[in-house]
């Protein structure tokens, strides 16, 4: 049974770049419905272990087992496939498609009448079906609007009234907005938020921490990529600490937070001695 | 034996002219990341100024080579500022597409000067052979190796210990960093330019005076083996670029010892769809690199497509329709007929090159397959004539996805170096195939259109079937694009990285998209053959590929009403002006870059 309460286990996880090791001997367990932040500062390797995760970029050592099943290497269609979704740091919507046909591909994995899983020829029933659009095919394509219809609708005012226009439009807000949207059209089983808040002002941040909050009541598995503290205590069952690639604390929050570790790898390497000699002078 | 070293040194000597194209291109993408496709036409402005120098001039041979040198660089830098400069903030095609049109009005305007005939280049040194073991070498080979090397020697001193060398170092390696620290980059791109004109420029010279001819299809052909031996050694790498042309050289040199001369391009193309497909970062660089940077909305221009209302559409579609019922000539039908085949190869690419974002530069080498399939396919099989270009359409949609798919991992620019090498391969085989396709003397006596038996043979039912085939894909294109493939397509084209991580496999899109897209440019050079009765290797040829993107940029890219409009305009209009034939390419060069710089998303808008 036990691995059926943890969704996503990391064993020794590593990638090198070079001479630089970005991710360094990463361990980590995350528990069904739960919620894991992972901090850092800048270049610490959240990103890139996020990019491990799901196959954007593949380890030189360690295991990824999701749900019990080793997914190492595994490609990022694949874990799509599986339910793994992620967002993105630099907020990689698909600029000039609209807002609704961005969030209807995240719901790709879940086309059935269209794309039927027959070996070989499948891509080419694939394009016929697209073509001919029968009864079933049209179906499935309202039945999605109509879901992420309802996904839109989590955002408040915020995305509705702008379903049609183009994502390169949106401010920067709105378009991590829809890629969380996007995310949550996968119907993932496990999420990956990298930076949700980031640009982001107190009152919008306030209300993607709402959200975030209001996915986890509801059973989603999350892993959390933030720099902002204050979202990171209240939401997270466990903080993770990196610095230059390795996990230097993990705990509650408030352990975390107090750890000497963490405070100097917040404020800098040798930077309290700097300003001991700042006020001195 | 002695023949071999005789090989040898024939690949050494070629490789060391390839080394001097090709040092300028990996210089000009090591700073702005941009594959210059015009250096192919300053190595023909080069030799074309040393024939000026030494058969009119008459100068001495040191002189005329820094002549070319500097007349070269000149063209570089007039390149580099007015065609490319003007670019700098736009989407990360404008360049590569301004480099194209710009090779396109540079051959051209040396062709219009100096006429396509070829010329006769002496090399103004004595006509004496060393004897060394067993194989010969010339004062001009010697000459060839001596200017290489010495330009490599300038050009490791310029980097290495000058100022601007080591502005250009730093640019190369990182731009923004550079520019933080003060580099003009400005004034390295123009250093760049400028030194890879000149090594292009005398090496069009020096390859002039060693096969003694000039001509002005020396122009692409040096482009691509530049790029050939570019991509071999990695892309941006100085030292690799010299060894790539060496090995380029060499491996030329030796298939050409084989199998004979008429497979020396193949070997070349072959190499470097295999280095992209197996060592994309060339053979140099380590196989793992970092995962590449987002690139999202930069590479197609962000735009509003104009919605043309369906009323509007159909009224059009009817004018044309009934337009032979009207008293007009032959001549107007016969232009509209051949802008009804383009707009067929232009959907297509705009499909390819568009919708899904693969700049097909090869696009041309679907029309010769469904051309060749259906011909022979009518000649050697007796299919009925409607089959056999369908049989063409469904031929090109095979073959053609086949023959890319390899490349379907590559990205941006490296996506139209593969397209183009694969064109010319396409060529290339068909002129080498000779049980097959009869080689250089072309397929004649190709049977005329018909369909259900009845041949069509009047101007005005040769109009009505191109005008209804082209309809037809159009309306199956729009509703391929109103489906779920059509924004998986563009997701693709947006950020690839981003559509894996939502399950879009991008070799089955891809795939999809070239299968659609080569069925309707198959269909048209289907339809194509049986017009013009006679077909050979060079029907098909770049220009045609060059013209398509010309189109699709002016509709816009993934427009499929663009894709007709830009077809009829870019036929019709010099037509109607009544432009020489010699001065059309001409015309789509200047159309291709006023469009990259004043309206890259197209009269109709990006889709």
């Amino acid at each position: 049974m036990a691995e059926h309460t943890t969704m996503l286990s990391l064993r020794g996880l590593t990638r090198r770049f070079g001479g630089l090791t970005a991710v360094d001997a990463i361990d980590l367990d995350l528990a069904r419905g739960g919620l894991v932040s992972i901090i850092g500062p800048n270049g610490a390797g959240k990103t890139t272990l996020f990019n491990l995760v799901t196959g954007l970029d593949r380890p030189d050592a360690g295991v990824v087992r999701f749900e019990g099943q080793d997914i190492t290497g595994l490609s990022p269609e694949r874990l799509a496939a599986e339910g793994i979704a992620r967002t993105f740091q630099l907020g990689r919507v698909f600029g000039n498609l609209s807002v609704m046909d961005n969030v209807l591909i995240g719901a790709h994995t879940r086309l059935r009448a269209v794309k039927p899983a027959v070996p070989v020829i499948g891509p080419l029933l694939e394009l016929g079906l697209a073509l001919l659009r029968p009864a079933s095919v049209k179906a499935e394509e309202e039945r999605l609007r109509e879901e992420v219809k309802a996904i839109f609708a989590r955002f408040g005012e915020r995305l509705l009234p702008r379903i049609d226009q183009p994502a390169y439009s949106l401010s920067y807000a709105n378009r991590r907005r829809v890629e969380i949207a996007r995310a949550l059209a996968l119907k993932p089983r496990l999420l990956l938020l990298d930076e949700p808040t980031a640009g982001m002002n107190p009152t919008e941040t306030a209300e993607m921490q709402a959200l975030v909050a209001e996915l986890k009541a509801e059973g989603l598995t999350i892993l959390l990529i933030e720099h902002k503290l204050e979202m990171v205590m209240r939401l997270s069952d466990r903080v993770i600490v990196m610095d230059e690639g390795k996990k230097i604390a993990e705990g509650p929050g408030e352990q975390v937070r107090k750890d000497p570790k963490v405070i100097e790898a917040y404020l800098g390497h040798g930077l309290s001695g700097t300003a001991e000699q700042e006020s001195a002078a | 034996m002695s023949s071999w070293l005789d090989y040898t040194i024939n690949g050494l000597i070629v490789g060391n002219v390839y080394a001097l194209v090709a040092v300028g291109l990996a210089l000009i993408f090591g700073v702005s990341r941009l594959i210059n496709f015009a250096q192919g036409s300053i190595y023909l402005v080069g030799a074309y100024i040393g024939w000026v120098a030494v058969v009119q001039l008459h100068t001495p041979l040191p002189l005329t080579i820094i002549v070319v040198a500097v007349a070269a660089a000149l063209v570089g830098l007039v390149i580099e500022r007015f065609g490319l400069r003007p670019l700098q903030n736009s989407v990360r095609i404008a360049p590569l597409l301004a480099t194209i049109g710009i090779s396109f009005v540079l051959d051209q305007l040396v062709m219009l000067t100096f006429s396509p005939n070829p010329r006769a280049l002496p090399s103004q040194l004595p006509d004496v052979r060393f004897q060394i073991g067993g194989g010969t070498i010339g004062p001009l080979d010697l000459l060839i190796a001596g200017v290489g090397i010495t330009s490599a020697l300038l050009l490791f001193v310029f980097l290495r210990y000058s100022k601007l060398g080591w502005a250009v170092r730093a640019t190369a390696q990182d731009r923004d960093a550079a520019m933080q620290m003060g580099v003009d980059v400005n004034r390295v791109n123009q250093a760049v330019f400028g030194i890879a004109a000149a090594l292009g420029g005398v090496s069009g010279m020096l390859v002039g005076m060693y096969y003694n001819q000039i001509d002005t299809a020396m122009s692409l052909q040096a482009t691509l083996k530049g790029v050939v031996a570019e991509v071999v050694g990695g892309a941006g790498n100085v030292p690799g670029a010299v060894i790539g042309s060496l090995l380029l050289g060499l491996v030329e040199s030796y298939g050409v010892a084989v199998f004979g001369t008429s497979y020396r391009n193949l070997f070349a193309f072959l190499l470097l769809v295999v280095v992209l497909v197996l060592r994309p970062n060339g053979l140099f660089a380590s196989a793992r690199q970092a995962p590449p940077e987002p690139l999202t909305g930069t590479f197609i221009a962000p735009s509003r497509p104009v919605r043309i209302p369906r009323w509007a559409l159909l009224v059009a579609a009817a004018a044309f329709a009934i337009l032979p019922l009207f008293p007009v000539s032959f001549y107007v039908l016969q232009t509209l007929i051949n802008a009804w085949l383009l707009g067929m190869l232009a959907l297509s690419l705009t499909l390819v090159a568009g919708t899904i974002g693969q700049v097909s530069l090869g696009h041309a080498a679907l029309l010769a397959i469904g051309a060749y399939t259906s011909a022979l396919l009518s000649l050697g099989f007796a299919v009925p004539v409607g089959l056999s270009i369908i049989g063409g359409g469904l031929m090109s949609a095979a073959l053609g996805t086949a023959l890319i798919s390899p490349s379907f991992r590559l990205r941006g620019h490296y996506v139209s170096i593969a397209t183009l090498a694969i064109g010319e391969i396409v060529s290339l085989v068909i002129l080498n195939w000779e049980s097959v396709t009869r080689g250089p003397i072309g397929i004649s006596g190709i049977p005329p259109l018909s369909l259900f038996g009845y041949d069509l043979i009047s101007p005005n039912s040769i109009y009505w079937f191109s005008l209804v085939v082209m309809i037809v894909l159009a309306l199956l294109q729009a509703r391929l694009l109103g489906s779920h493939l059509g924004r998986s397509f563009r997701a693709i084209r947006d950020d690839d990285i981003a559509a894996r991580a939502y399950g879009l496999s991008l070799n089955r899109y891809k795939s999809l998209a070239f299968i659609f897209g080569g069925f309707a440019a198959g269909v048209s050079g289907g339809i194509a053959a049986h017009l013009y009765s006679y077909i050979n290797h060079e029907t098909f040829n770049t220009q045609q590929s060059i013209l398509a993107l010309t189109v699709v940029i002016l509709g816009g890219l993934g427009n499929v009403v663009g894709a007709i409009v830009g077809s009829v305009a870019l036929v019709g209009l010099p037509e109607l002006f009544r432009i020489a034939a010699e001065y059309r390419i001409l015309i789509y060069g200047i159309v291709l870059l006023l469009l990259v710089r004043f309206r890259p998303q197209g009269l109709l808008g990006t889709m």
